[in-house]
C-alpha cells in the first residue's frame, strides 16, 4: 500500500541501515544540531518536516528533548532574541543543554507549531532513538511507537533491543512490534509472517484487527486464510465484547436517568404530585456546582479536584431547600388537585429557569473534570470512561442511600406510612404536613445532587433540567410509582434498551422506539413494572 | 359574564402591553435606519449566536461614528428567536412590518434560514445570513455571506483524502437539513472519487445530543479496518462539547481518527479546555489567528467594544462585517435603503476581508472567499496548515449532485432567476 507516509518512514529508516544502535555518537558533520534546531524558529510546514528527518538522521541523543518538546508543543521561540527554547513549566531551558534560560525583559516568546503529520513524523523519529533509552517507560512508548509506524528497515534494531531487553512488559511490546513489522513486510518468508500472525493477534491489542486488515492487502495466496482465521477469531471476541460494551453504555446511561428520576419517584409516590420543576431542580445542583467550583478556583485553587464533592452537600441543601420552600409556598395549597399541581410547577419550572437566565445568562457554563474523572482505561476487552464509571457508583451509592433512610431511619418510616395510607397514618399520630414537607425536600435534593454528577456529562444551561424531565417521567412511569427498586430497574432498563437500539436506529429514532415501547408496555400494566399494592394505593 | 370581560379585558391589555414591550425604543422614523438582528439569545445555539448580535452591535457603533448611512444614523432592533425555528419566522415579520427594520442580519441554522424565507420574500426585505450552510439555495432577498459547501466542505474534504490520505469517512451531523444535504454532496462527492459505499459511515442526532458514547465507540471501530479514518462532523450548537469530551475521554487522538468540523470555531471552543483535542481540525475562511494588519485591527476595535480580552472572532463575525460593509456601500451607491434598489446596486461591489483578500458580492448572491484549513491548538484558537492560493467564488448549486449540476443562479438582468436550467435554459420553480 503505497502512501506517502510509508515514502517519508523509508527516508527516516534508511539512515538507522547505517546506525544501528543509536547509542553510538553520530557523526555531526552531517547535520549541524545546534543550527537545525535553531532553524525550526522561523520554519515552515514543510521546512519542519525536513529539519525534523534530517535531526533524526544523526541519530544522537541530543535531539531527543528538542523533538519530544515539537511534538509536545512545547518549543518556543524567542522573537526578540531568536533563540529557540523549550518550555518546562515557567521556565524555559536551552533545548541542547537542558540548563535554564534567562529571559530578557523584552522577550517575545511564540510557540513553535506543528500538525498532525508532523507530529506522526516526530513520533516515528522518536520511537527509532528512544528504544534503547535506560528508562523502561521511555523504552516501553518507543516499542509502541514501532507498532504504530511498522517500517521493515527496523528489524534489526528491534532484534538486538529484544536480545538486550530485561522487563517483561517491555519486552512483550517489543516482541509484538517486531511481529508487526514482520508480517507487514512483503520481504519477509511466508514462514515468518504465518508465524507473526498470532502473535500480532494476541500482543498489538486495540489495533491487532487493523493491523491484521491491512496485512490482507497484497498478502501472498499461502498468507491469506491464516490471517482471515486470525481476523475471524478476533472479530468473534469483539463482537462479545462489543455487546458487553454496549450493556455498559447502556448502565451508564441508565445510571443517570436513575439519579434524575428517584427524586421524581418519591415526590410522586409519597404525595401524588406531578412536580414539572423537577428538571430545574437538577439544573440547579449543576449551577451550584459551577458556583462551587468557580469560589474554590478563585480562593483554594489547591482543592479545585475535590470541587465535585464539595459540591455534593452543597446542592443537596440548596435545592433541598428550595424543595421545602416550594413544598410549603405552593403544592401545600393545592392538594388533591392535581391538575392544578402540574400547571403549577410548569409556571414554577418557567420561573427557575428565567431567573437563571437573568443571574447567568442564556450561554452555558463551564464545570472543568476532576483530575481523576478525565481519560479512559482498558477492563479486558471493555473500554471505560473513568467520568461514566466515577457516576455510575455514585448512582448506586444514592440510590442505597436512600433506601437506608426510607427503610431504617424514623423518617423514612413515616414517609412509607404516609404513602400506602395516608388517612390511617395521620390518624396514627404522623404530622402528614411535616412528613410531606420533608419528601419535597429530599426528592429535590436528589435532583440537585444529579446535577453535580450532570456537569460532566451534559452542558450546564438553564435549559438543562427540560432535557431530563420527560425522560425522569418515563423512567418513573415504567418503573412504578413510589418503589425505588422499580427506579432503578426501569432507569437501567430502559438505558441498556435504548442503548441496543442506538446502532441500528440511530439516535434519533431510538427515542423514538423507546417512547413507543414505553407506551405499549404501560396498555399491559397501566402502574408500572413493580407497582405498589394495597387497597388505599387503589384511590 | 361581567367576571368574564373583566378579565379578558385585562388580559388583551396585557398582551398588548407586553407586544409592544418587545418593540423596541421609540424614536422619530426619519432619523434613523433601522437594521434587524436576527439570532439566538438562549436555548441550545445561544452558544454560537450570541457573539454574532454582540459583532452587530459593535459594527453599528462603529458605521455611527463614520457618520452613519447615507448621513442618518443606524439604530440597532434585536430579538432572541430563542433556537426556535417558527418563533425566527415571527419575530422575522415582526422586525420587517412594526420595527420597519430595512436589513436583517440574522440566522445561523439552515432551518432558521429555511422558516423565515417565506416572510422576506412575501414582504421583500433583505436577509443577510452569515454562516456556512448547504447550498442548493439561492434567493433574491438573501445574500449568504457564509460558505458554500464548494468553500468549506468540499476542499476540507480534499485536504483529508490528500495531505492526511484518508481513505474511510465518517460523516456525522445533527439532524436537519445542512448536515443531511451536505451530506448527500460529501457522499456523490466521495463516490465520484472512488470511495466505496462501504468505507462511509453517516449518522444523525438531535440538537443537544449529549450521550456520545455508542457513536465515539462506534467511530473507533469503524476506524480500525485497517484504513486511513477521518471524521467530518456538521454537528451544531452545544452538541459539540460533549462529543469533543467523549472523544478526549475515549482516547480518540487527531493523529490516528482526525475530526474536521463545519461549524465549531474559535467561539464554540472558548472556555473548553482544548488540549485534548489538540490536532483536530476545522475548515473555513477565516481564523482569529490569521496574520493581517486588518485582523488584527479589527480584533483591537471589536475587544475594546466588548470590554474583555478574552473574547474571540471567528468565520460567521467576519461574514457579518463583509455583508454589513457591502450592505453600506450598495444603500450609498443606490442613494436608496428601498430593498429593490439596494439588490441592483450590490451585486459587483467589493469589500475587504479580514485575511487580506476581497470579498465580492456575485450574482447569484453568494461571495468569494478563500479557505482555510486550521488546526486545534492547546488555547482554543486555531492554527492554519493549508489554505487555497486564490479566492473561491461561492457556487450555489452544487456540481456533485445530478439534479443541481444544470443550474445556475443569476440574479442580474437578463437571467434573474435563482435556479436557471443552463440546459433548458428556463428558470426552474421557485425553491
Amino acid at each position: 500500500m503505497l502512501n506517502l507516509r510509508a515514502l517519508r518512514l523509508v527516508l527516516l529508516a534508511l539512515p538507522f541501515l547505517l546506525l544501528p544502535n543509536s547509542a553510538i555518537r553520530a557523526q555531526e558533520a552531517a547535520t549541524d544540531i545546534p543550527a537545525a534546531i535553531q532553524a525550526m524558529g522561523e520554519a515552515s510546514l514543510k521546512e519542519l518536516q525536513q529539519i525534523v528527518a534530517d535531526l533524526a538522521a544523526t541519530g544522537s541523543d541530543s535531539v531527543v528533548p528538542a523533538l519530544t518538546a515539537l511534538g509536545a508543543g512545547n518549543l518556543y521561540l524567542d522573537e526578540t532574541s531568536g533563540t529557540v527554547l523549550i518550555e518546562r513549566g515557567s521556565t524555559y531551558l536551552d533545548p541542547i543543554s537542558g540548563e535554564p534560560v534567562e529571559l530578557g525583559a523584552d522577550a517575545d516568546l511564540s510557540k513553535i507549531r506543528v500538525n498532525n503529520g508532523l507530529r506522526r513524523d516526530i513520533a516515528a523519529a522518536l520511537a527509532g532513538m528512544t528504544l534503547m533509552s535506560d528508562n523502561p517507560s521511555r523504552r516501553l512508548t518507543a516499542a509502541q511507537g514501532f507498532l504504530a509506524n511498522p517500517d521493515p528497515a527496523n528489524i534489526p534494531l528491534l532484534d538486538e533491543a529484544i536480545a538486550a531487553e530485561t522487563d517483561a512488559n517491555v519486552l512483550k511490546a517489543m516482541q509484538a512490534a517486531r511481529a508487526v513489522t514482520i508480517l507487514g513486510d512483503g520481504e519477509q518468508s511466508v514462514e515468518d509472517r504465518q508465524a507473526a500472525v498470532p502473535l500480532v493477534a494476541s500482543g498489538a491489542g486495540r489495533n491487532a484487527l487493523t493491523i491484521l486488515n491491512s496485512a490482507l492487502n497484497g498478502a501472498p495466496e499461502e498468507l491469506v486464510p491464516t490471517i482471515h482465521s486470525a481476523i475471524a477469531g478476533l472479530e468473534q471476541e469483539r463482537a462479545i465484547w462489543g455487546a458487553l460494551q454496549n450493556v455498559w453504555f447502556g448502565l451508564s446511561l441508565g445510571s443517570v436517568l436513575l439519579l434524575a428520576a428517584i427524586g421524581l419517584a418519591i415526590t410522586f409516590g409519597v404525595m401524588g404530585v406531578i412536580n414539572m420543576a423537577h428538571g430545574e431542580m437538577v439544573m440547579l445542583g449543576a449551577y451550584t456546582t459551577f458556583i462551587v467550583q468557580l469560589v474554590i478556583r478563585q480562593n483554594f485553587p489547591g482543592l479545585l479536584d475535590y470541587s465535585l464533592l464539595i459540591a455534593l452537600p452543597c446542592a443537596f441543601l440548596v435545592t433541598g431547600a428550595i424543595g421545602v420552600g416550594i413544598e410549603r409556598g405552593i403544592i401545600r395549597w393545592l392538594y388533591g388537585r392535581p391538575l392544578e399541581t402540574l400547571l403549577a410547577t410548569w409556571g414554577l419550572s418557567l420561573i427557575l429557569q428565567q431567573t437563571v437566565r437573568s443571574i447567568f445568562g442564556p450561554t452555558n457554563q463551564m464545570v472543568i473534570a476532576p483530575t481523576w474523572m478525565a481519560g479512559s482505561t482498558e477492563f479486558f476487552g471493555l473500554s471505560i470512561t473513568y467520568g461514566r464509571f466515577w457516576i455510575v457508583i455514585f448512582a448506586l451509592i444514592v440510590f442505597f442511600m436512600l433506601l437506608l433512610i426510607l427503610n431504617r431511619t424514623p423518617l423514612g418510616l413515616q414517609m412509607r406510612a404516609v404513602t400506602q395510607n395516608r388517612r390511617m397514618a395521620s390518624a396514627m399520630g404522623i404530622r402528614t404536613p411535616f412528613v410531606d414537607a420533608m419528601t419535597f425536600g429530599l426528592g429535590s435534593g436528589i435532583a440537585g445532587l444529579a446535577g453535580v454528577a450532570l456537569t460532566q456529562i451534559d452542558n450546564i444551561s438553564p435549559n438543562l433540567g427540560q432535557n431530563y424531565i420527560i425522560d425522569s417521567f418515563m423512567v418513573v412511569v415504567f418503573g412504578g410509582v413510589g418503589n425505588l427498586w422499580g427506579t432503578l430497574v426501569g432507569a437501567l432498563t430502559l438505558g441498556v434498551a435504548n442503548k441496543f437500539l442506538e446502532p441500528y436506529a440511530g439516535a434519533v429514532l431510538g427515542k423514538i422506539l423507546i417512547l413507543v415501547l414505553i407506551i405499549l408496555f404501560i396498555q399491559r400494566r397501566p402502574r408500572g413494572l413493580f407497582a405498589l399494592k394495597g387497597r388505599a394505593v387503589e384511590q | 359574564m361581567k367576571n368574564f370581560s373583566a378579565k379578558s379585558a385585562l388580559l388583551a391589555a396585557a398582551l398588548a402591553g407586553s407586544v409592544s414591550l418587545a418593540a423596541v425604543p421609540v424614536m422619530a422614523q426619519d432619523d434613523t435606519i433601522k437594521v434587524g438582528i436576527l439570532h439566538s439569545l438562549s436555548g441550545t445555539m445561544a452558544i454560537s449566536e450570541t457573539t454574532l448580535k454582540d459583532t452587530m452591535l459593535f459594527l453599528i457603533e462603529q458605521q455611527n461614528a463614520k457618520g452613519g448611512v447615507m448621513g442618518k444614523m443606524l439604530e440597532p432592533v434585536v430579538v432572541d428567536i430563542a433556537s426556535d425555528w417558527p418563533l425566527a419566522a415571527e419575530l422575522a415579520r415582526q422586525l420587517i412590518e412594526v420595527d420597519e427594520v430595512d436589513a436583517v442580519f440574522g440566522c445561523w441554522t439552515s432551518v432558521c434560514r429555511k422558516s423565515v424565507l417565506p416572510v422576506f420574500e412575501e414582504l421583500n426585505s433583505l436577509l443577510f445570513y452569515p454562516v456556512q450552510y448547504e447550498g442548493e439555495e439561492s434567493q433574491r432577498n438573501v445574500f449568504y455571506t457564509g460558505a458554500s459547501p464548494n468553500q468549506q466542505a468540499i476542499p476540507a474534504v480534499d485536504y483529508l483524502m490528500n495531505e492526511e490520505g484518508v481513505e474511510r469517512w465518517v460523516l456525522a451531523g445533527t439532524d436537519y437539513v445542512y448536515p443531511q444535504t451536505t451530506n448527500k454532496i460529501l457522499e456523490q462527492y466521495l463516490l465520484d472519487k472512488g470511495v466505496a459505499a462501504e468505507d462511509i459511515m453517516i449518522n444523525y442526532t438531535p440538537f443537544g445530543h449529549s450521550d456520545w458514547q455508542t457513536i465515539v465507540s462506534d467511530i473507533k471501530a469503524f476506524g480500525s479496518a485497517g484504513k486511513k479514518t477521518a471524521v467530518v462532523s456538521t454537528i451544531n450548537g452545544d452538541a459539540n462539547v460533549p462529543f469533543y469530551r467523549e472523544l478526549g475521554n475515549q482516547g480518540v487522538m487527531a493523529e490516528d481518527i482526525p475530526v474536521v468540523a463545519f461549524s465549531v470555531g474559535e467561539e464554540e471552543l472558548s472556555g473548553f479546555d482544548t488540549t485534548p483535542l489538540v490536532g483536530h481540525l476545522a475548515a473555513w475562511n477565516y481564523f482569529m489567528s490569521v496574520d493581517t494588519p486588518e485582523n488584527e485591527e479589527f480584533i483591537a476595535a471589536w475587544q475594546d467594544f466588548i470590554g474583555s480580552e478574552d473574547r474571540v472572532t471567528n468565520d460567521p463575525m467576519e461574514a457579518h462585517m463583509i455583508g454589513f460593509n457591502l450592505w453600506v456601500a450598495a444603500v450609498e451607491k443606490a442613494g436608496t435603503t428601498d430593498a429593490d434598489a439596494v439588490i441592483d446596486a450590490i451585486v459587483g461591489l467589493e469589500t475587504p476581508n479580514l485575511t487580506g483578500g476581497v470579498a465580492k458580492m456575485l450574482p447569484n448572491h453568494h461571495i468569494t472567499k478563500p479557505v482555510l484549513i486550521g488546526e486545534i491548538q492547546d488555547d482554543g484558537q486555531f492554527f492554519v496548515v493549508w489554505e487555497t492560493e486564490d479566492l473561491v467564488p461561492g457556487d450555489a448549486w452544487s456540481d456533485y449532485l445530478p439534479e443541481s449540476k444544470m443550474l445556475e443562479a443569476d440574479w442580474t438582468a437578463p437571467i434573474n432567476c435563482g435556479n436557471y436550467n443552463t440546459e433548458t435554459e428556463t428558470c426552474g420553480s421557485a425553491m
